[in-house]
């Protein structure tokens, strides 16, 4: 099991996966927003989408995980 | 065959064999080439010269007291190098390695020319310590030596094995480190010391591995997946640079840019604020195959690395809005601080293609110390006397601007994409910041027209046609003109001869 986290602090606007999805590595699964920039954020292995740690509109800091891969 | 010949040549050759079969077989596991195999592939016509072969001959199983030292040939160009045998006592110093090394960097600084390092070591050998540690010839010597060669000749160091412990600075003086997967390492206490000393369980790949260091310190510059990679690697970088400071960059034969699917101008998102990959924009402007990107699995949100245009070589610092939006962080500054100055030391013209949000904001990251990280940058990239040539690609905001060698900071032009656009911030933040009270004061259905109308007047305000008529920007190009303008412009501003300010030395802000 692997963890996505947010490579910077900012808004979660999209996620763009959903549990059970199957992800490619270097596939977005969200998109921040942050310094009213968009940042796409990449898996960094393949896998299953096992669980979304957290819902469009948190706010996440750098280094917190959103989601659980398997 | 007289008797004296047939001693010498017995003697060279179980010098050259270097330590003892096991330790020869013991690398072979691990990928690891014999110390003279390396420095064969590493140059054109292998070892030209080399001095010190004897060393503590004397003594038992101790060839050439564990390095090699001497000069070779890399494209043409004369270099001198040391490298560590670890196959003698792991690679570790004695007093004639020590002496060795720094007889051939005081070599290199007399002649001007490169020095290499290739690294493969367990560091000080403690039973001479007496003899290689404290004194005015001792190790501290080949640091300070290199200090003094910084910015004189190109310093490279080739990490094969381990650098351990006071041998890890050999690395972080260099100009550039490369790396080999999984074999080099580099730390000042092994995890078996951090374990006896402060308690902490950690792996040597964890604690000081290649992958971490090009990832995560910054103190590696390329990993290389073998020895090959690693030494061809090598090879191609120092093809950028000159042997000294006081000559120019060699320049290759002038290639065209690969050809494209898509035009410049279809790289770029109509909205400003989705992400694009600058790696393809820079594609289009550099003859092609000719990049070598410098640290590029650390702080990717600015690119750096060295190319050609029209053969001459150049230094790009890139935004990267494909990674955390191309915001400057602490690391980030730190990386364009350091190429910046690589470039400026040895004569290579700097491109800077600009599309930034700003410096990141937020508790982390002025914990870490992002002013001081940034005003490294803004320091070095103002300091820099080489030709500068600042692009403002799409946004350049606050002090992102000043980083990217704003018009401040004298460069030799400010050129700008007709989709640019420069501002203290963009239309949404700079809004929000001048209307905020007002805002809350309309009724809620108002505030959705005047916000929209306050961003177009905002929009129209910061417009480029207008900051090129006020003369911010020197020029407006459009994309497929851009190669040719930055070639004629580099042509232009290559004689360029510039003192940056009268005194000793700045105050570093680091």
């Amino acid at each position: 099991m692997s963890k996505i986290q947010a490579s910077m602090a900012g808004n979660l606007w999209k996620i763009v996966v959903q549990e059970g999805d199957q992800v490619e590595s270097g596939q977005d699964v969200v998109i921040l927003e942050s310094m009213k920039m968009e940042i796409p954020i990449a898996a960094e292995t393949s896998g299953t989408v096992k669980k979304l740690l957290k819902a469009e509109g948190d706010f996440v800091d750098e280094g917190e995980d959103l989601m659980e891969l398997e | 065959m007289t008797n004296w010949q047939e001693e010498l040549q017995s003697r060279v050759e179980t010098i050259e064999k270097g330590g003892n079969e096991k330790y020869h077989a013991q690398n072979e596991e691990k990928g690891k080439m014999f110390v003279r195999e390396r420095l064969k592939q590493l140059f054109d016509n292998d070892v030209q010269v080399e001095d010190g072969k004897f060393a503590n001959e004397m003594a038992e199983g101790l060839p050439a007291d564990g390095v090699v030292t001497g000069m070779g040939r890399i494209h043409g160009q004369n270099v001198c190098f040391m490298a560590n045998d670890s196959t003698v006592k792991a690679g570790s110093w004695g007093a004639r390695t020590v002496e060795k090394i720094i007889r051939i960097q005081e070599q290199a600084e007399n002649l001007g020319l490169p020095m290499l390092y290739l690294v493969d070591s367990a560091g000080a050998r403690i039973t001479d310590q007496v003899e290689m540690f404290p004194n005015r010839r001792g190790a501290g010597r080949i640091f300070h030596n290199q200090v003094k060669l910084s910015g004189q000749v190109p310093q490279v160091c080739l990490l094969f094995g381990p650098s351990a412990a006071g041998g890890a600075y050999i690395p972080a003086f260099c100009d550039i480190v490369i790396m080999v997967d999984k074999n080099a390492s580099m730390y000042l206490g092994s995890p078996r010391m951090a374990e006896m000393v402060i308690g902490e369980k950690v792996s040597l790949e964890e604690m000081g591995g290649a992958d971490m260091h090009c990832s995560v310190s910054g103190c590696g510059d390329y990993l290389a997946v073998d020895e090959r990679e690693a030494i061809q690697a090598a090879r191609t970088y120092l093809g950028y640079f000159p042997s000294n400071y006081q000559e120019r960059p060699p320049a290759g034969l002038p290639v065209p840019p690969a050809e494209k699917e898509k035009a410049l101008q279809d790289l770029i998102p109509e909205n400003q604020n989705a992400p694009f990959n600058m790696h393809e924009f820079i594609e289009h402007l550099i003859d092609e195959d000719s990049f070598f990107e410098m640290k590029k699995k650390f702080a990717p949100e600015i690119i750096t690395g060295f190319a050609r245009m029209d053969g001459q070589p150049v230094g790009i610092v890139a935004n990267q809005p494909r990674a955390k939006g191309g915001v400057l962080f602490h690391d980030s500054a730190d990386k364009a601080a350091r190429f910046i100055t690589l470039c400026d030391a040895y004569g290579i013209p700097l491109v800077f293609l600009a599309d930034i949000p700003g410096f990141m904001i937020g508790t982390k990251v002025e914990r870490a110390g992002i002013i001081r990280h940034g005003a490294k940058m803004i320091a070095a990239m103002s300091e820099a006397t080489v030709p500068k040539l600042s692009v403002i690609v799409r946004k350049a905001y606050g002090a992102g601007l000043y980083a990217m060698a704003g018009p401040a900071f004298e460069p030799d032009c400010c050129l700008a994409l007709p989709s640019a656009q420069i501002a203290v911030m963009g239309p949404e933040a700079a809004v929000n910041a001048v209307y905020a009270n007002k805002i809350s004061t309309l009724p809620e259905e108002e505030r959705p027209d005047f916000i929209q109308e306050k961003r177009t007047e905002y929009q129209e305000n910061i417009d480029i046609y207008r900051l090129a008529s006020e003369l911010i920007i020197d020029d407006i190009v459009e994309p497929d003109q851009l190669r040719g303008e930055l070639l004629t412009r580099l042509d232009m501003y290559k004689d360029k001869d510039v003192t940056f300010s009268k005194r000793k030395h700045p105050v570093y802000p680091v």
